[in-house]
């Protein structure tokens, strides 16, 4: 030993030197460890083992509680490993298990030292190396190991037992052909009466069964035995858990189960095991409805209980029994309504669950308002996860539940009110959506829509910014049903409007342009340009029965109800005097005038098309105005031209549209579309369309640019005030129009140019705007069941819920695994006779089982493992046409097998540890008799 | 896997053990912790013990200045793992007598131990304290 190692050993510090070192923090953590890290450094290079042992101590305890990399010490580890005393295996074998991973690169050099522990006569170093197996195994080391873990799944010391069966889950998972060698033996184990064992054995076989329930069926015997006979609760639950996997396939299994889990249910003192049982029941078991009762009858007493552990889960527990049985939760209604109340916040979000799970057409309206209610006193946080649920489940199924949209309109503004709202942008969605797709809801979606803009200190919340944005655009589209448009504009045009965003602005400017025309068109088109003071009466009968207006028309004759309803409020409103208009143009050049210089581009070009439109149409008013009677023939005619004209521009309703709208623009003639864009679609070849909106405003954002680019075009033609805008806008209209067309299927379109969006949705919006009015007629009456006779997007999400579990196929990463088990337990359990063996003989595999007991040539192992895999998918096809047969037929069964089985299974039985324990096995048939079926007899 | 990790941590949110059993590398070990002691440490003594964290769950239990934090999937029975936790302390309470945060401090290793003793590849394994504790006084007597 050189002079510097034993300084180093004499004066190294110990682990406990580093704590108290630590601890005291005379330089700074930061600083003490790099330090201690330096020394480590010089430390672990050393020639002595102990020295070497207590660096690599004292860096997995750096490594483990400061976050410090440990990978340099990889080989430092193994040396520390090779060491004959037990405290520098440990010492290594912990930094190992710290530090290593699957691409550790001395991960092959451990193979042998592993080895050689497994083998050990020391009980102990057996247990460490299993111990660091079951956290660095990798396919090779397990595909290597696998030998000693096989023995040692048998050692008569119980100690190593149990290990060696907790370790047997890590291999299988990385190698899973061990399974043909271990299976049989991990199963014996399952008749172990040992508590320590079954407790490994059992939670192995639990954590197999959540991946793939299927092929474990065949142990239902052993296991159910255990559920009957077991005094462990650890054990119990862990059964419970399988249990909970297995029933749901197999319903004589779940017949079977049920009683002894309610003998546990009643009998059981232990919370964890009461808790288990209740949620096997209510997961697997739910259509046995005395079970559910008794189950239920538990769950209520800890959802009274003063313990907030046992609160939550029974609330967890109830969410799990409304899938099914939802009168659980209406039962319990009383402390769930308490619940959102809870001191926890996790306790508060599972009862806002589960009473969403409650919200039916019958109740929304009651169940919202105690829901706001408890909104408005919550925590931000919660707050908006209340209000962010009734959003979803009022809009789910294009507002399903809703009955009253009238109710639901004034829900959402008055949502939008609450102080720590951060729901702005569905609430947007939904207030634009509501009013294109619900006619009826105009009139207060208007209102509430002029509450909300008519408050400046909403202004200054940035959350409520996109709420403003489509109140501004409702007020704007729907004004024909405002009050007072006089008032709108003003608080349309407030100075605060300045704390808006830009896009948002441009909106609003556009908004008060149509309530402008709108305005200018009731004093002058409808009353008339020398008798303003009519308007007040004229103004709304009076539009509503002009013929130009088609909307309004609609709605006279459709709902000539909501007609006078609109009218009784005139008595309300202000009249539209001529003065009054001169203000109004005032005001706009006022709050505009500013804005021509403004940087963004959208709110510049719309302020100057405001102006621009009352500079037009000012100087005719104010004309008008003087000279009221003497010349009232000439200019004013001019003026209602162009107010008539631009209120015919805004007077085309909009509405959803259609998805499969652009198939349906015919090609026009001379348009070489595919020649062109061949190259194009190599390039875009992987870009797919988007097919989870039904409608192509999935985002109305984008629509109401579109929407505003559109009449901006009108805008600038008719402030040319040229003729031929109107046969422009004709023709706009008739593309329009075309872009609605009823859709029936985009048949015309030829299949190989794909339309832009999935064809699959309804066509033209008349149609599109009378189903919801249907939709709504049919919600309104609570009886119907809203049957929609077009389908409805939605819809799809329904269908994945009802998929059977029977047909879910195993995840193919654990395909070899299931496949595996499904041939130990199925396969072997009928052992062909010899004849038909060595018929079989001369296949090209029989060669392979040899190599692969030598575990020689990685290579050659590597290429079987893909080759297997290959054969095993089939198999485990061929295997679920070979159970039926079997129900048929059981002598023609081994005929059949042969036939189908490749190599495979014959490989199997050939190699020595298979059919050494398929002759131990071999016993098993008599416990469980006839084969015939998957699901042994001693189940029926 | 059942449990994908072992937390003890004090009321200053520093770690005291750490026993992971999924591979994880030092700056998720290290995002992770921040994230869960964040989230159960603001925790008061009237609320649930269970937090859901990512995709899985996290039961937890306060003794005295120490957390214990157990990271379980999904699926993983809480009233059981809190049966566990405790399980764990009284373990190490008759080993330390009357344990505190220094011993585990001083005596990790003896803590991994015990562990190991417990819980092997994320399932437990053990649950009477006399075996788990045996191994650990026979190396004691032996050195």
């Amino acid at each position: 030993m050189s002079g510097s190692s034993l300084m180093d050993s004499l004066f190294q510090r110990s682990l406990e030197d580093l704590i108290k070192g630590l601890r005291q923090q005379l330089i700074g953590e930061q600083a003490f460890i790099s330090k201690a890290l330096e020394e480590i450094c010089k430390e672990i290079k050393s020639t002595d083992l102990s020295t070497k042992a207590t660096a690599l101590l004292k860096l997995s305890h750096l490594s483990n509680l400061h976050f410090h990399g440990m990978s340099f010490a990889a080989f430092h580890a193994l040396e520390v490993l090779s060491s004959p005393r037990f405290s520098h295996k440990k010492i290594a074998y912990h930094a190992i298990s710290l530090s290593f991973h699957d691409s550790t690169p001395v991960l092959l050099l451990i193979t042998n030292h592993l080895r050689k522990d497994l083998n050990s006569t020391n009980e102990f170093e057996v247990s460490l190396s299993l111990q660091c197996l079951s956290r660095i195994a990798n396919v090779d080391l397990a595909r290597d190991l696998t030998p000693e873990v096989f023995t040692l799944l048998s050692s008569n010391k119980l100690y190593v037992r149990k290990r060696a069966v907790a370790v047997v889950l890590r291999v299988f998972e990385k190698y899973p052909d061990s399974v043909r060698v271990c299976f049989k033996r991990l199963v014996e184990n399952l008749e172990n009466s040992d508590p320590q064992i079954l407790s490994a054995v059992v939670g192995v076989f639990s954590e197999l069964a959540c991946k793939d329930p299927r092929s474990y069926l065949p142990l239902a015997p052993e296991f159910y035995k255990i559920l009957v006979d077991s005094r462990n609760n650890w054990i119990s639950i862990k059964v419970l858990k399988i249990f909970s996997k297995l029933a749901p396939l197999e319903p004589r299994l779940a017949k079977r189960v049920v009683e002894p889990i309610c003998d546990l249910l009643r009998n059981t003192g232990a919370k964890s095991l009461l808790f288990e049982c209740i949620r096997t029941v209510v997961t697997s078991l739910s259509e046995y409805e005395s079970a559910v009762r008794l189950a239920v009858g538990k769950v209520r007493e800890f959802l009274v209980d003063e313990d907030p552990n046992l609160k939550y889960l029974g609330l967890q527990a109830l969410r799990i029994v409304a899938e099914k049985h939802l009168w659980v939760v209406s039962e319990n209604k009383e402390v769930v309504i308490k619940s959102l109340s809870d001191a926890d916040p996790n306790i508060k979000i599972e009862s806002l669950r589960l009473v969403m799970a409650m919200v039916s057409g019958h109740n929304v309206s009651e169940i919202s308002r105690v829901l706001v209610n408890y909104a408005m006193k919550s925590d931000p946080v919660f707050c908006n996860e209340i209000l962010g649920s009734i959003l979803s489940t009022c809009s789910r199924n294009f507002y399903e539940i809703v009955v009253d949209f009238d109710w639901y309109v004034l829900l959402l503004g008055e949502m939008s009110r609450i102080p720590h709202c951060q729901m702005g942008e569905e609430i947007e969605n939904q207030l634009i959506d509501i009013g294109l797709r619900v006619k009826d809801v105009r009139p207060e979606l208007v209102r509430v829509a002029r509450d909300l803009l008519i408050d400046p200190a909403l202004l200054g919340n940035s959350f409520l910014h996109s709420v403003l944005s489509a109140s501004a655009w409702a007020s704007g589209e729907y004004v024909e049903f405002s009050r007072n448009p006089l008032e709108l504009m003003e608080a349309l045009l407030q100075p605060r409007t300045s704390l808006l965003p830009p896009s948002i602005r441009a909106i609003y400017i556009q908004s008060a342009f149509k309530v402008l025309v709108f305005c200018l068109h009731t004093c002058f088109v409808r009353g008339g340009s020398i008798v303003p003071s009519a308007s007040m009466d004229n103004f709304p009968a009076g539009v509503s029965a002009s013929a130009s207006h088609e909307s309004f028309d609609e709605i006279s004759v459709e709902n000539s109800a909501d007609a006078t309803v609109v009218h009784g409020q005139t008595h309300a409103s202000a009249p539209i005097t001529k003065a009054s208009i001169v203000n109004l143009l005032n005001l706009v050049e006022l709050a505009l005038g500013p804005l021509l210089g403004s940087n963004d581009v959208e709110v510049q070009e719309r302020a100057r098309n405001l102006l621009g439109f009352v500079d037009l149409t000012k100087p005719e008013v104010l004309n008008s105005s003087v000279q009221e009677k003497e010349d009232s023939e000439g200019k004013g005619v001019e003026t209602s031209k162009i107010i008539k004209l631009m209120c015919d521009a805004f007077s085309k309703e909009l509405g959803p549209v259609s998805l499969s709208a652009q198939g349906k623009v015919s090609l026009p003639d001379g348009l070489m579309l595919k020649e062109n864009l061949v190259d194009l679609e190599m390039i875009c070849g992987d870009i797919k369309p988007p097919s989870s909106y039904s409608f192509s405003f999935g985002s109305p954002y984008e629509e109401e640019k579109d929407w505003l680019s559109f009449s901006n075009l009108h805008i600038k033609e008719d402030s040319e005030q040229s003729n031929e805008s109107t046969s422009l806008l004709a023709e706009h209209r008739k593309r329009h129009g075309l872009y609605y067309l009823p859709s029936g299927k985009s048949e015309l379109i030829s299949n190989d140019y794909p339309p832009a969006k999935d064809p699959t949705l309804q066509g033209d919006i008349n149609d599109n705007t009378d189903d919801l009015v249907e939709i709504t007629e049919e919600s309104l009456n609570p009886k119907r069941k809203p049957n929609h006779g077009k389908p409805r997007p939605v819809v799809k999400l329904d269908e994945v819920d009802e998929k059977p579990v029977a047909m879910k196929q195993p995840e193919p990463r654990d395909d070899s695994l299931s496949s595996a088990v499904r041939d130990v337990l199925f396969g072997s359990e009928d052992i062909p006779p010899t004849s038909s063996r060595s018929n079989l003989s001369n296949n090209p595999s029989s060669k392979r089982k040899g190599k692969e007991k030598q575990h020689t040539d990685p290579r050659v192992e590597s290429r079987e493992n893909v080759i297997d895999r290959n054969s095993s998918s089939r198999r485990s096809k061929d295997r679920s046409h070979g159970k039926e047969r079997r129900y048929r037929s059981p002598k023609k069964k081994n005929a059949e097998e042969r036939k189908n089985t490749d190599q495979k299974e014959k490989e199997k039985r050939h190699r020595d540890h298979g059919r050494h324990k398929s002759r131990q096995r071999a016993e098993e048939p008599l416990k469980v008799p006839a084969q015939t079926s998957v699901i042994p007899d001693f189940l029926l | 896997m059942g449990i994908r990790f072992i937390l003890m941590v004090n009321k200053q949110g520093q770690t005291r053990l750490a026993q992971y059993y999924e591979w994880l590398t030092v700056e998720e070990r290290r995002a992770l912790e921040g994230e869960i002691v964040r989230k159960c440490l603001a925790r008061n003594e009237q609320q649930c013990s269970f937090v859901e964290h990512r995709n899985y769950k996290i039961v937890y239990r306060r003794y005295a200045s120490l957390f214990f934090l157990v990271g379980v999937d999904n699926d993983e029975n809480e009233l059981a793992i809190l049966e566990f936790i405790h399980l764990l302390v009284e373990t190490m309470d008759r080993h330390f007598g009357n344990v505190c945060e220094l011993d585990i401090m001083f005596h990790l290793e003896k803590a991994h131990f015990m562990l190991e003793e417990m819980v092997m590849n994320g399932s437990i394994v053990e649950t009477s304290k006399a075996n788990i504790l045996s191994p650990i006084q026979l190396m004691e007597k032996a050195t």
